[in-house]
């Protein structure tokens, strides 16, 4: 699904390569996290995937051809909402649709409806941003990104604004959806229980610049519950994730 | 409502209460023609009713107009265009700001010697007086608008038109009427200084017509309805900004 090959990135202010030679790969419908300590260039591989970035050498391929001239191949779900205070909810799930062009009106209303019951905000559609909360506008967010139509979606630490208890419902919430319709996604954050909780293989990014991002398979199956993280294994591997992050000390 | 009367009472009585100190002074000084009393300014207006509305209001209100459309246009234009282009805005900015610092006022006869007593001379010192604040204010506007929403219309696949329709218009929008609620008191004040310097009709006119007859509340009644003019119509254009935005501070 997506592939890096010798992929090299330097930042025009740094005078190293903070992704250097950096190759992996993430099959189709898997759930994958990406972890490391702030600052250490995680968000830097999203921004190469979609492009706000060029990369200075190398590839990267989705679906096996190079991202280079390929179009809404990926979505993309910053941190933050950014759902537009203008417009409704709604239309702010419009969006994706109506830049892409070639809807008509009662089709983009259509999978607008069908992408908010989705979600579970049926009803919500007339509804300014401001009146939802947190985990509602989150949610909203993510629809939003499911309507770009792509496969593969590249979510940067999008619960990490949410207190505890959202978070965690939320995690559960994002299971669901991606048991049920199984897309690729790709998972920035920094919390090693929250990347053992949702994903079967976990990328460890163990030093700056980025040379190779260490994998780990989660052994835990789909479906899991919060109980799984009580499992011995996994608490083992949570200690040893979080030595491996502690390793590269304070940025 | 009853809330918006609370909240004006302390200005309205600050206001009673500076006018009844107003009155005493002029009574007790009781020479009108260097400080006329708030009372017989009103009753001036009342006097001079016929000449003040039918003839010399609708000259102000039109140099105001024809000045504050060519400022708008203008300015909105100069600021679209540099918020685009940054050499534009490299070359323009510093000249827009300087151009703030020439007293218009001291140049305006200089304008009644190109344009005699036509109305183009008054309605070039309001176009100078209120393009600045309308272009300066969208131009910032425009420049606020977040580079992480940018960035997330541009994995949508948006290219710089959408960005501007789709983000930068309705995100200016507050900015605009910012603008707008400055410039309107500051052309009214540009055109009466116009006047004041060489017209045959207009309320700068008028009023500078009643100074050489000695006439205090004569110079004053115009200055009044101006003020009165100028408070309605910004009133007027915040009805019309609470109705259009009811998402400001969302951002």
């Amino acid at each position: 699904m997506l592939e890096f090959r010798n992929v090299t990135f330097q930042y025009d202010v740094e005078d190293f390569n903070i992704i250097d030679e950096l190759s992996f790969h993430v099959e189709a419908g898997e759930f994958v996290s990406i972890i490391g300590a702030s600052g250490c260039g995680k968000s830097t591989i999203f921004r190469l995937v979609n492009q706000l970035l060029p990369m200075k050498s190398g590839e990267i391929l989705v679906n096996g051809h190079s991202i280079l001239g390929q179009k809404s191949y990926c979505g993309y779900m910053p941190q933050r909402d950014l759902l537009f205070p203008w417009r409704t909810v709604g239309e702010n799930l419009r969006l994706p649709l109506e830049i892409r062009g070639g809807f008509t009106k009662d089709k983009m209303n259509e999978r607008v409806q069908t992408a908010l019951s989705h979600v579970g905000l049926a009803g919500c559609e007339h509804k300014a941003p401001s009146e939802l909360s947190g985990g509602m506008r989150q949610r909203a967010a993510f629809a939003r990104t499911v309507l770009t139509d792509s496969q593969l979606l590249l979510l940067d630490e999008p619960f990490s604004a949410l207190d505890f208890l959202t978070r965690i419902s939320m995690q559960e919430w994002l299971l669901g959806q991606w048991e049920t319709d199984r897309p690729t996604i790709l998972f920035i954050t920094h919390d090693v229980e929250e990347a053992l909780f949702l994903s079967g293989r976990v990328l460890v990014v163990e030093e700056t610049p980025i040379r190779r991002l260490t994998s780990i398979e989660v052994p835990a199956g789909y479906p899991r519950t919060r109980a799984c993280l009580a499992d011995p294994k996994m608490i083992a591997l949570r200690e040893r994730l979080i030595d491996m992050l502690r390793k590269e000390g304070p940025v | 409502m009853k809330q918006r009367c609370k909240n004006g009472l302390p200005a309205l009585i600050l206001l009673f209460v500076l006018l009844l100190g107003w009155q005493m002074g002029a009574m007790q000084m009781n020479a009108a023609y260097i400080l006329p009393s708030p009372i017989q300014i009103l009753q001036r207006l009342w006097e001079l009713r016929v000449p003040l509305f039918t003839a010399h209001l609708p000259a102000t209100m039109s140099v105001t107009a024809i000045g504050l459309a060519i400022s708008i246009v203008f300015g909105l234009a100069l600021a679209v265009l540099m918020d685009a282009k940054p050499g534009v805005q490299r070359a323009l900015y510093p000249i827009v700001i300087a151009s703030q610092t020439i007293p218009t006022t001291a140049l305006a006869p200089l304008f009644v010697l190109w344009f005699g007593y036509s109305i183009w001379s008054k309605v070039l010192v309001t176009v100078l007086i209120t393009f600045f604040p309308i272009t300066i204010t969208v131009y910032d506007g425009l420049q606020s608008v977040k580079v992480e929403m940018v960035e997330l219309l541009t994995t949508f696949g948006a290219n710089k038109w959408d960005v501007f329709l789709k983000l930068k218009l309705p995100a200016t929008l507050p900015y605009f009427f910012s603008a707008l609620k400055m410039a309107i008191p500051m052309s009214i004040i540009g055109a009466a200084i116009g006047e004041w310097l060489g017209a045959q009709s207009g309320l700068g006119y008028f009023s500078r017509r009643m100074l050489t007859q000695l006439d205090g509340a004569g110079v004053f009644a115009p200055i009044v309805l101006l003020s009165v003019i100028a408070m309605l119509i910004v009133g007027l254009i915040a009805v019309v900004e609470k109705k259009v935005i009811r998402w400001r501070g969302d951002l």
